[in-house]
């Protein structure tokens, strides 16, 4: 299900807001060049909120430890393993749509 | 459609072979992991470490809860199987389900020997195999008192050493007359038993045990001899067994462990088995290396048709105990046809020993040093004829056919495929290729990137001298080290070019510089942001995003995502009215903890980020203000009670304190800044390890620099003796402001002192007054932009409201 969220003003350049849904918050992220990306606000790692991370080209530095997580493919970059769960985006115009996450299949095996 | 794979066992060796599978076929197998223990995969050698403390729990941990669902792995921890029904090809687990596989891997491990004497299922009895054993241990030693370790073999002895380092009288008690007599001769056993003695263990060796005494509780031991030792806690460690318990019920062939072929299958084609639990060719297997091996060729079995064959393992061992450095290898035990070449050297407590026979290395023991273990093994392994460097084989690899003794020439002279890294089996070709192919230049990025020297650590020299032989003249050179991977210019460099060309953004700096990133990373924008802000206090804009969250937001973050809020306390001092008012925030905003700091002031715990204006406006309403707890910035300004209350106070170090911490608060500086006042020479406020010190005398103030607490403690140095409170101000001023000019981002004070000499510092401030003045006054102009209070403007919602609110909510 696609959900207009907001707009790509209200989210600093280099910058990442948080939306809060069922699953799980998400982070939503604006690099320099005005892209928009999504991923489930929770690094690989230990967890860490990567909307509190600092943006660098495409690609954020979790606060708690450093990880560089990929906003594309949501994976760890460098020598550590890891990914976090990306959300697919649209922008039109200023208006950013998230495809919200079936809350089901957040949850994870075992 | 995907073959079903099941994995009994969720330790090392099942999970390493799992992760060789999808590294090379990710989407051949649906794979479900049974595991025992109610936890991830963890790196169980390391639990020596963890019990002495020199690391945590979640350190060791190798494959996260995510890293199973992000690879489809199915994980059932804490499930045992308890059944496998090997026609049907299913296997059931405790909780009564039944599952069905194609293939079965058995990687059940082992489980610690329990010796048959009377009084082991005792209340204080344990075994050294998993986490909660060393929590049984860890909570056994809080209480202090006297341990027996069963066993004085390699798990036995760190055991033995992990209690000590917690505090507890330790006993080893062991049957053979040698410790570690599998792995070490009499003489390296006697070295060690000396060694172990000298750090207050009491090693008693041909001992047997005859009974553990006590009612419910365990109160001591019983030796054959007569011999009684109390003890709060014995710790069992024999010896291990080969898990066979469900191998044996569905009939495989099962010998001392369950018997494999070189394909590591068992009696059964479907079903395999890796680790401690197998036993092939007549060997059964103790150490990581070879069930890393077992894993690799399984893989390659189960994943392409490439026949490999597993041939055992020649072993080796390391004893993780820091301080003594122990290695043997192979066959020492001599005999007919064997040849000893022996070096002793009793004052440094060393001790080599090398068996030969038919020219060939047969066996190796090294004591007190062993840095030439690597190579002993690898000509070991590759049967190296060693007639013509029999004369020098013993002082080891550097001697080699006479050559000088250049500390890198062991490690250079190594064959590319001679192992360094034991427990992860990392060649030198290994770490050479990774050295080369990603430009690594540190132990931590060799680490990294190929895993050598990441488990027990015991190679981390050779990993070192290997970056230096690999990197040649480059490992000189770099002394100049880039700020980052976004430029090749060091810290100096920049922050020399702002000032030179005038530069005053961070695209600026990076367009003219010539950043290989288009906006730098983690690591350069903050130090940007910084040295721009230093260098042009009046003109530049702090540029938020290039800020960590706690300076962005003028708080602590917290593991759990929660901030922590400190207001400030002027030279510590507080009011009925602050305290009022600090618990009336509590209360209002629910704020789990308040905890009283090194630095003399409360920091409120477990404040989600929404609330965070909130608490600002009611702090700011009884007067108090950002303590800058978050920042790489002045802290705080701790103080005694002085000459207005304490009978040997010299001066008023609280007025002092409040002064000085008045003047340069709000102030950014290369890395966290702390000062303290002292009211006389009894240093109660602990001034002599603060990044500048101040210490009351009869007759003024003795000023210190360059103190600090933290991992590497570092007392001050002194400067020189004011008269003044206006020259300890202008001294204090003067000294932050040279620091924050010329240190590197995230230099602290203390290495930063120890690096341009206190010389140079004496030379600027106390030796050339005008300078001093100058410093001084730049100080001053810089803090007219600083003093004003963060909080104030995001408790009122003109500042950086988004930082605060979501963006959105959806229900």
């Amino acid at each position: 299900m696609w959900m207009e969220i907001g707009t790509v003003s209200e989210i600093p350049k280099l910058g990442a807001r948080v939306v809060e849904s069922a699953g799980g918050d998400i982070a939503i992220f604006r690099t320099a060049d005005d892209e928009i990306f999504a991923l489930f606000d929770s690094c690989p790692h230990k967890g860490g909120a990567l909307s509190q991370g600092i943006v660098h080209g495409k690609a954020v530095a979790c606060p708690l430890h450093n990880w560089n997580i990929d906003l594309v493919s949501g994976e760890v970059q460098g020598p550590d393993n890891g990914c976090s769960r990306t959300v697919a985006v649209s922008v039109n115009g200023d208006v950013i749509r998230l495809q919200m996450p079936d809350v089901k299949a957040t949850g994870t095996s075992g | 459609m995907k073959q079903k794979l099941i994995v009994i066992g969720n330790g090392m060796a099942g999970m390493r072979t799992v992760e060789e599978i999808l590294n090379r076929d990710a989407d051949k197998y649906d794979i479900t992991v049974f595991g025992s223990e109610p936890r991830e995969n963890y790196n169980r050698i390391m639990l020596s470490p963890v019990l002495s403390g020199d690391v945590s729990y979640e350190d060791i941990i190798i494959n996260s809860r995510e890293w199973y669902s992000e690879n489809d792995i199915t994980l059932h921890a804490g499930e045992t199987v308890t059944a496998i029904d090997a026609d049907a090809k299913t296997v059931t687990a405790e909780s009564g389900e039944t599952m069905a596989y194609d293939k079965l891997l058995l990687a059940t491990g082992s489980d610690p020997f329990i010796i048959p004497v009377p009084g082991t299922d005792l209340d204080g009895v344990v075994t050294f195999r998993d986490l909660d054993d060393v929590n049984r241990m860890l909570d056994a030693a809080k209480s202090g008192g006297s341990a027996v370790v069963i066993g004085g073999g390699l798990l036995g002895l760190e055991a033995a050493v992990g209690l000590k380092a917690n505090g507890m009288d330790v006993t080893v008690v062991h049957l053979m007359d040698t410790l570690m007599e599998r792995q070490l001769d009499e003489a390296a056993g006697y070295l060690l038993a000396s060694e172990l003695e000298g750090r207050g263990l009491t090693v008693l060796t041909g001992a047997n045990t005859k009974a553990v005494l006590g009612d419910d509780k365990i109160t001591g031991l019983q030796l054959d001899d007569g011999t009684t030792i109390d003890a709060d806690l014995v710790v069992m460690a024999v010896g291990i067994k080969p898990n066979v318990a469900l191998a044996k019920d569905v009939g495989l062939d099962v010998g001392r462990g369950v018997v494999i072929n070189d394909q590591m299958q068992t009696s059964n084609p479907d079903i395999f088995a890796v680790g401690e639990c197998v036993e092939h060719r007549g060997a059964t297997y103790g150490l990581v290396a070879p069930l890393y091996e077992m894993g690799r060729i399984l893989a390659d079995h189960l994943t392409g048709d490439d026949p490999v064959a597993y041939e055992g393992s020649v072993t080796s061992t390391k004893l993780k105990v820091t301080g003594v450095d122990v290695f043997s290898a192979g066959d020492f035990s001599g005999g007919e046809g064997a040849e000893d070449i022996v070096f002793r050297d009793a004052a440094r407590g060393v001790y080599k020993r090398v068996v030969i026979r038919d020219n060939k290395i047969e066996g190796a023991v090294l004591y007190g040093d062993a840095k030439d273990g690597a190579w002993y093994f690898q000509l070991m392994k590759v049967h190296a004829d060693i007639s013509d460097m029999r004369e020098t084989l013993i002082f080891g690899q550097a001697y080699d056919g006479g050559a000088q003794a250049d500390p890198n020439a062991a490690v250079a002279a190594l064959a590319d495929d001679a192992e360094i890294c034991g427990c992860n089996g990392i060649t030198k070709g290994d770490i050479v290729t990774a050295i080369t192919e990603n430009g690594l230049t540190s132990l931590e990025e060799v680490k990294a990137h190929t895993k050598a020297s990441a488990s027990c650590g015991g190679c981390s020299g050779l990993v070192d001298e290997l970056l230096a032989v690999t990197l040649g003249d480059d490992y000189e050179v770099q002394t100049i080290k880039p700020m980052c991977g976004c430029t090749l210019h060091s810290h100096d460099d920049v922050r020399r070019l702002i000032m030179t060309k005038e530069m005053k953004s961070i695209p600026e700096i990076m367009q003219e510089l010539e950043w290989s990133t288009p906006d730098g990373c983690s690591s350069c924008r903050p130090a940007l942001n910084y040295y721009l802000l230093c260098a042009w206090p009046t003109e530049y804009t702090d540029d938020n995003q290039s800020r960590f969250i706690n300076e962005r937001v003028h708080a602590n973050i917290q593991k759990d995502g929660t901030f922590s809020v400190v207001p400030r306390m002027w030279g510590g001092m507080t009011s009925a009215d602050e305290l009022r008012a600090i618990a009336d925030v509590v209360d209002k905003f629910e704020i789990p903890a308040v905890k009283v700091t090194g630095g003399q002031r409360l920091d409120l715990f477990g404040v989600h980020k929404k609330d965070l204006p909130g608490v600002w406006a009611d702090l700011n309403a009884a007067g108090m203000v950002s303590g800058h707890a978050y920042g790489k910035s002045l802290r705080t300004v701790k103080t005694c009670a002085g000459e207005q209350w304490c009978r040997f106070g010299t001066q008023d170090s609280i007025d002092m304190g409040i002064q000085l911490e008045k003047m340069s608060w709000g102030s950014w500086t290369p890395h966290k800044f702390k000062m303290a006042v002292s009211g006389c020479p009894r240093n109660c406020a602990e001034a002599t390890i603060k990044d500048f010190g101040v210490v009351a005398v009869d007759s003024g103030y003795e000023l210190h620099v360059g103190g600090n607490g933290g991992i590497d403690v570092r007392v001050t140095d002194y400067l020189c003796t004011v008269e003044s409170e206006a020259e300890v101000l202008e001294y204090a001023g003067a000294y932050m402001q040279i620091y924050r000019e010329e240190a590197r981002y995230l230099e602290r004070t203390a290495p930063w002192v120890e690096r341009v000499g206190l010389d140079h510092i004496k030379a600027n401030l106390v030796d050339d007054a005008e300078n001093r003045k100058a410093l001084y006054e730049r100080f001053q102009i810089s803090q007219k932009a600083l003093q004003e209070d963060p909080w104030s403007e995001r408790a009122k919602g003109t500042k950086d409201a988004h930082e605060f609110m979501p963006l959105k909510i959806v229900a």
